[in-house]
């Protein structure tokens, strides 16, 4: 197993070199030469490569590859707290309705908990062929292995093509113990999914880096093909109050919803009753804003909007706003429709955590401030005019 | 009580830029670190050490120059290192590399509990973690932001969700993956610099480890990378200006629509 440069097709390009995210490759005598220490076989050079220069060899696979024939339908996991279903599974919903008429197949939710009768229908009206519902008293809340031994269960029973699960602490808990249990491709916080119209294989494409790189990932030779998205990244469709569906009613024995990790409480925090990966619009502090009483006019302003109260590194670290606040690289990653960051400078670690919202306002007294690169609309000026004005102003507007 | 850290090296992300010409990252002269959540691990691992007694032992796999984190790591506190190094590996993705860790901590067999940071700042994935865990049939916590206390064979945690917290008590042997509100990570101590210096740190390869080379490497990896490109830039748009009264008025304009 390698990956050679193939010395009679280089030309010495450097198209490679600059594909390269792990700065491996260099020139010499007009060849490109592979440092084998810092490449981790990505493919990146060989996307890259317009000569076929670039060959990555696999060792002839001596194990079957498995049996991937009888695998149909596009499943979401369906994600609930204290049985209300997240936004992110109807957003799933929705691409896999999109993914299953590529497919020419159904879409399936997997839902597990407890009592959750009176919310199967909405999963039907956003566009669930087959709900799959798994009720007991003791799988009420997420637990990592019960949850895990019942999707393993189903799928292993009713063999989907593809199931999408949201990028959440659950989420994420949950889909990789899966994967590794099916030895199945999972993919991490897709930004695009598609189908490939010719292999009809789920096309994955992701960010990596920080978001430097985006990168588009298959799995092929497994099934079902599993990826996880994040909030606000899919749309779902227009709830259809004639849509029709069936409901598959799943009981194990009891050894499947044993847990070895005991969940005793679950404390919600009123400082972060608004959940800011949720939130439609999220008004954020900084540094700028020069002390932990200052955001309260951005609580303020929050409040008018509907929307909820983030935070950079800097104003968590200056004790400001609890760390749940936190905006970024180290803390949450958001994508809501607006996001305002006032007072905040635009290092590279908060655009990380921010910089797939829609429309990004930034106010900021320095002009130079990168903030500005990524803003949809700038505002050079003083936040502590500025902001006290828009929640004026937005106030009386939706009073009208 | 006998901890293992799983930690990774990623590049310092904070002078990852991109060359405007060609739209690619520019990694030359970009520092290798530990994972930023990797250091909270690591504290985690030693204060319980610190606490309890008993031993931390790293752990990464990479590239041979990974060594530098392991060395790090003793000059925080670790006690043992282990380079997870081989070409037979490159190339692995998350289920590749948390078969191989998981085969790696099965050879060090004397462990109470798993520790690794919630994610890489390079890939961002959060597989590895719950991986490793599901590989040795271990109970799991992702996500911890404090260990609220811990016995022998038990431990009771508190693990962040998105409107709070959940308590949960587990068994052990466990794995948790930590966030960075369960710490702050010390500097590295004098003691532990000169100690990082002379440290033996373990290689293990194929080799040792002799593992099955269909699930190592590209062959052991379900997943494909089929294409990698430099996304459309966001760039900056439009710049408000005028009294403030004025640019409140036109934003509102601008985005009345959004937030109705």
């Amino acid at each position: 197993m390698g990956i050679q440069i193939i010395i009679e097709k280089c030309t010495g390009c450097t198209l490679c070199i600059k594909a390269c995210p792990f700065n491996a490759i260099r020139i010499l005598d007009k060849k490109a030469v592979i440092d084998l220490h810092k490449c981790t076989i990505c493919g990146a050079c060989a996307s890259a490569c317009k000569f076929k220069a670039v060959f990555i060899e696999k060792e002839p696979v001596k194990c079957q590859l498995p049996d991937i024939t009888g695998y149909k339908g596009v499943w979401v996991f369906i994600e609930q707290k204290k049985g209300k279903v997240q936004s992110v599974s109807y957003e799933l919903l929705g691409k896999a309705h999109e993914l299953a008429k590529k497919l020419n197949c159904q879409v399936g939710a997997i839902f597990i908990g407890n009592n959750l009768g009176d919310q199967v229908d909405e999963l039907i009206i956003y566009g669930a062929d087959i709900v799959y519902l798994v009720e007991a008293p003791e799988i009420a809340n997420f637990q990592d292995e019960p949850y895990t031994n019942i999707l393993i269960n189903l799928i292993q029973k009713y063999k989907p093509e593809i199931l999408l699960c949201g990028a959440s602490t659950i989420g994420r808990s949950l889909i990789s113990r899966v994967a590794v249990k099916l030895k199945v491709g999972l993919t991490a916080d897709c930004t695009g999914l598609d189908i490939d119209p010719e292999k009809k294989i789920l096309l994955q494409t992701r960010p990596a880096f920080g978001g430097n790189i985006m990168a588009t990932i298959t799995s092929p030779n497994y099934r079902p093909q599993m990826a996880t998205v994040r909030h606000k990244v899919m749309q779902p469709i227009a709830p259809d109050k004639h849509r029709k569906g069936k409901i598959i009613r799943e009981q194990f024995p009891a050894k499947v919803y044993v847990s070895r990790a005991k969940l005793l409480d679950i404390v919600e925090e009123v400082e972060s009753l608004v959940n800011l990966t949720e939130a439609d619009i999220i008004v954020s502090g900084g540094r700028g804003m020069g002390g932990k009483e200052n955001f309260k006019i951005l609580e303020e302003f929050a409040q008018a909007l509907g929307g909820a109260v983030g935070s950079s590194r800097a104003a968590v670290d200056s004790g400001w706003m609890p760390y749940s606040h936190q905006v970024g690289q180290t803390g949450r990653t958001v994508a809501p429709k607006i996001y305002f960051a006032c007072g905040i400078s635009g290092q590279i670690q908060h655009l990380v955590g921010m910089q797939s919202s829609k429309i990004i306002i930034a106010i900021n007294k320095d002009p130079e401030a990168p903030i500005f690169k990524v803003a949809t609309y700038g505002i050079v000026g003083d936040l502590f005019q500025i902001v006290p004005a828009l929640t004026k102003k937005f106030k009386e507007n939706l009073r009208k | 009580m006998n901890i293992i850290i799983c930690i990774k090296q990623v590049p310092e992300t904070t002078e990852v830029r991109i060359n405007p010409e060609t739209n690619t990252l520019i990694r030359e002269g970009v520092k290798s670190i530990i994972n930023p959540f990797d250091m909270y691990a690591i504290e985690e691992g030693v204060r319980l050490k610190e606490k309890l007694g008993g031993k931390v032992t790293v752990v990464t796999m990479g590239p041979p120059q990974a060594e530098n984190a392991l060395r790090e790591a003793i000059s925080l506190g670790a006690d043992e290192a282990i380079l997870v190094c081989d070409r037979a590996f490159a190339g692995s993705d998350t289920w590749a590399t948390s078969y191989i860790l998981s085969e790696v901590i099965r050879k060090i067999k004397d462990f109470d509990l798993i520790i690794c940071g919630k994610q890489a700042s390079d890939g961002d994935t959060a597989q590895v973690g719950p991986g490793i865990s599901m590989h040795l049939d271990i109970p799991q916590v992702t996500y911890v932001k404090k260990i609220e206390d811990i016995k022998d064979k038990s431990m009771r945690v508190e693990r962040m969700m998105e409107e709070g917290f959940e308590i949960i008590e587990l068994p052990l042997p466990a794995l948790l993956t930590v966030v960075k509100e369960i710490n702050e990570p010390r500097l590295p101590s004098l003691k532990g610099m000169m100690r990082a210096k002379s440290a033996k740190i373990n290689l293990w390869t194929q080799k040792e480890l002799d593992l099955d080379p269909n699930n190592v490497g590209l062959n052991g990896s379900p997943t494909q990378v089929v294409k990698i490109f430099t996304p459309a830039q966001r760039t900056g748009g439009q710049m408000l200006s005028g009294e403030p009264h004025e640019i409140v008025e036109k934003l509102v304009a601008l985005i009345k629509d959004e937030v109705n």
